[in-house]
């Protein structure tokens, strides 16, 4: 008998861990909402649709960076046909803020901090501000 | 026949993956595939879980089964192989840890071959073990990184295993190690049940059916992590909605989600009634987990009937006086 209850608390351990995600959403105190994304209130268009730059935008600066520093091009034209210089910090940092957009939703998505920040660095932050 | 086995398992993966994939574009099913079917899965697994483990609990196991793979504890100068042949409740958890964690037992596996003569040969073949290996621990450091969809805020100790994970830095989003071994390693373990007569011919539906499905369940992960990339906040929002009880989808998550979805939940309500109960059964396989102390110890069949016996002293106090009288010697005067 003693052995038939260890295999049963051993069991319920097994539930408790498979359906820990259930337990920590109910344990945890702040809200689950999605993470507030602020948006750049001078511009109405990215460089690609909004949903392309959701789920892939890494695959667009990787390609960015390729074409900058292999093929030396420096011009994007973007899908409503505006020309675009391709720079990290230049473009894409001179409307987002990276506190307040990338780290957000990197934070919330649990993705680690890219190596973009080893190399070039957020203009808002040196400006120490909001533009 | 076994490529019919193959085949017929592969369109039943090739059917989940269709009725996931056009079920997700048509408004009356998708709720149903993202809304019900993960807790449709989830009580099954749990229940089906429990029924099998609780009869196993339940059945009784009188006698020890040592099968022997090295020698058992005898005589002092007789060198015992403890992990092997335990004969102590220390060296059962020894071993089923070796089983659990390096799967020892399939280090063992040999091959037999026929060879001029005719004459048998067997060699070592230790493929199966490392592919088996490679497969079952990429699988838990996929399984444990997906928490990171389900849990908000995602925990330090899993961005580091991430991190480790995706130590080389190739590419973005960066490339898992786990993604690509696990890949390979069920690839592997696919084409020896093609490849090798022997396992062919011992290859159920069941077999390959587990395979296809766990390769579908990678081929659509690593294609919306490399190539056809999904909403993943989106996806996360879904999760998190699902550990709250009230699953709501965005329209703008991709069928490729649905389709990854659904092969899980099917895997996850196959795994009782499968094989794959084996991440239950390891632990209460009677040759694993107990101590070989049959010479130690007397371990009683708790069924046996009374047995009803008639000892010599019995029989001696009977015939005693003729015993005596015939001049045959008495044990008690």
């Amino acid at each position: 008998m003693r052995k038939k209850i260890g295999i049963l608390a051993v069991l319920l351990g097994f539930f408790i861990l498979v359906t820990f995600p259930l337990w920590h959403s109910v344990g945890m105190r702040h809200s689950l909402e999605p993470p507030n994304l602020v948006l750049p209130a001078n511009q109405k268009n990215c460089v690609m649709p909004v949903a392309y730059m959701r789920s892939s935008h890494m695959f667009l600066l990787l390609n960015w960076r390729e074409l900058v520093v292999r093929h030396d091009q420096h011009t994007f034209r973007s899908f409503d046909g505006k020309s675009y210089n391709m720079s990290l910090t230049g473009t894409c940092l001179g409307c987002h803020n990276k506190q307040q957009f990338c780290d957000r939703c990197h934070t919330y998505m649990g993705v680690q901090t890219p190596n973009c920040f080893n190399c070039h660095v957020d203009p808002m932050a040196l400006r120490g501000g909001m533009r | 026949m076994s490529p019919l086995r193959a085949g017929i398992a592969f369109l039943l993966v090739v059917l989940v993956a269709a009725l996931a994939y056009f079920g997700a574009e048509t408004a009356a099913v998708r709720p149903l595939l993202a809304d019900i079917l993960p807790y449709a899965a989830l009580v099954i697994f749990l229940a089906g879980f429990s029924f099998k483990v609780i009869r196993w609990a339940w059945s009784p196991v009188p006698f020890r089964i040592p099968t022997t793979c090295g020698q058992q504890k005898s005589l002092p100068w007789i060198k015992a192989n403890r992990l092997d042949n335990p004969s102590t409740k220390t060296g059962a958890w020894g071993r089923m840890a070796l089983e659990v964690l390096c799967f020892r037992s399939l280090f063992r596996n040999t091959r037999a071959e026929l060879r001029e003569g005719p004459r048998i040969a067997y060699s070592e073949d230790k493929f199966l073990w490392l592919a088996a290996l490679a497969f079952h621990w990429s699988l838990l450091f996929i399984l444990l990184r997906h928490l990171r969809f389900f849990l908000l805020p995602v925990p330090h100790w899993l961005l580091g295993m991430s991190a480790l994970d995706g130590f080389f830095q190739v590419g973005a989003p960066g490339l898992y190690i786990t993604d690509g071994v696990i890949f390979l390693a069920l690839l592997y373990l696919l084409a020896r049940r093609f490849w090798d007569a022997q396992v062919r011919y011992l290859s159920l539906l069941a077999d390959y059916f587990a395979l296809f499905l766990l390769l579908g369940l990678v081929l659509t992960g690593i294609q919306m992590r490399y190539s056809d990339r999904v909403d993943l906040e989106r996806v996360k929002e879904f999760a998190l909605s699902l550990t709250v009880l009230s699953p709501h989808i965005s329209a703008a998550v991709a069928p490729l989600f649905f389709v990854h979805l659904t092969f899980v939940c099917v895997l996850l309500a196959y795994i009782p009634f499968s094989k794959l109960m084996h991440l239950g059964g390891v632990f209460l396989s009677p040759t694993r987990n107990l101590a070989n102390n049959s010479r130690i110890q007397r371990h009683i069949n708790p069924w046996n009937p009374p047995v009803k016996v008639h000892t010599y002293a019995e029989w001696e106090d009977e015939f005693r006086e003729k015993i005596r009288a015939a001049g045959l010697p008495l044990e008690k005067e």
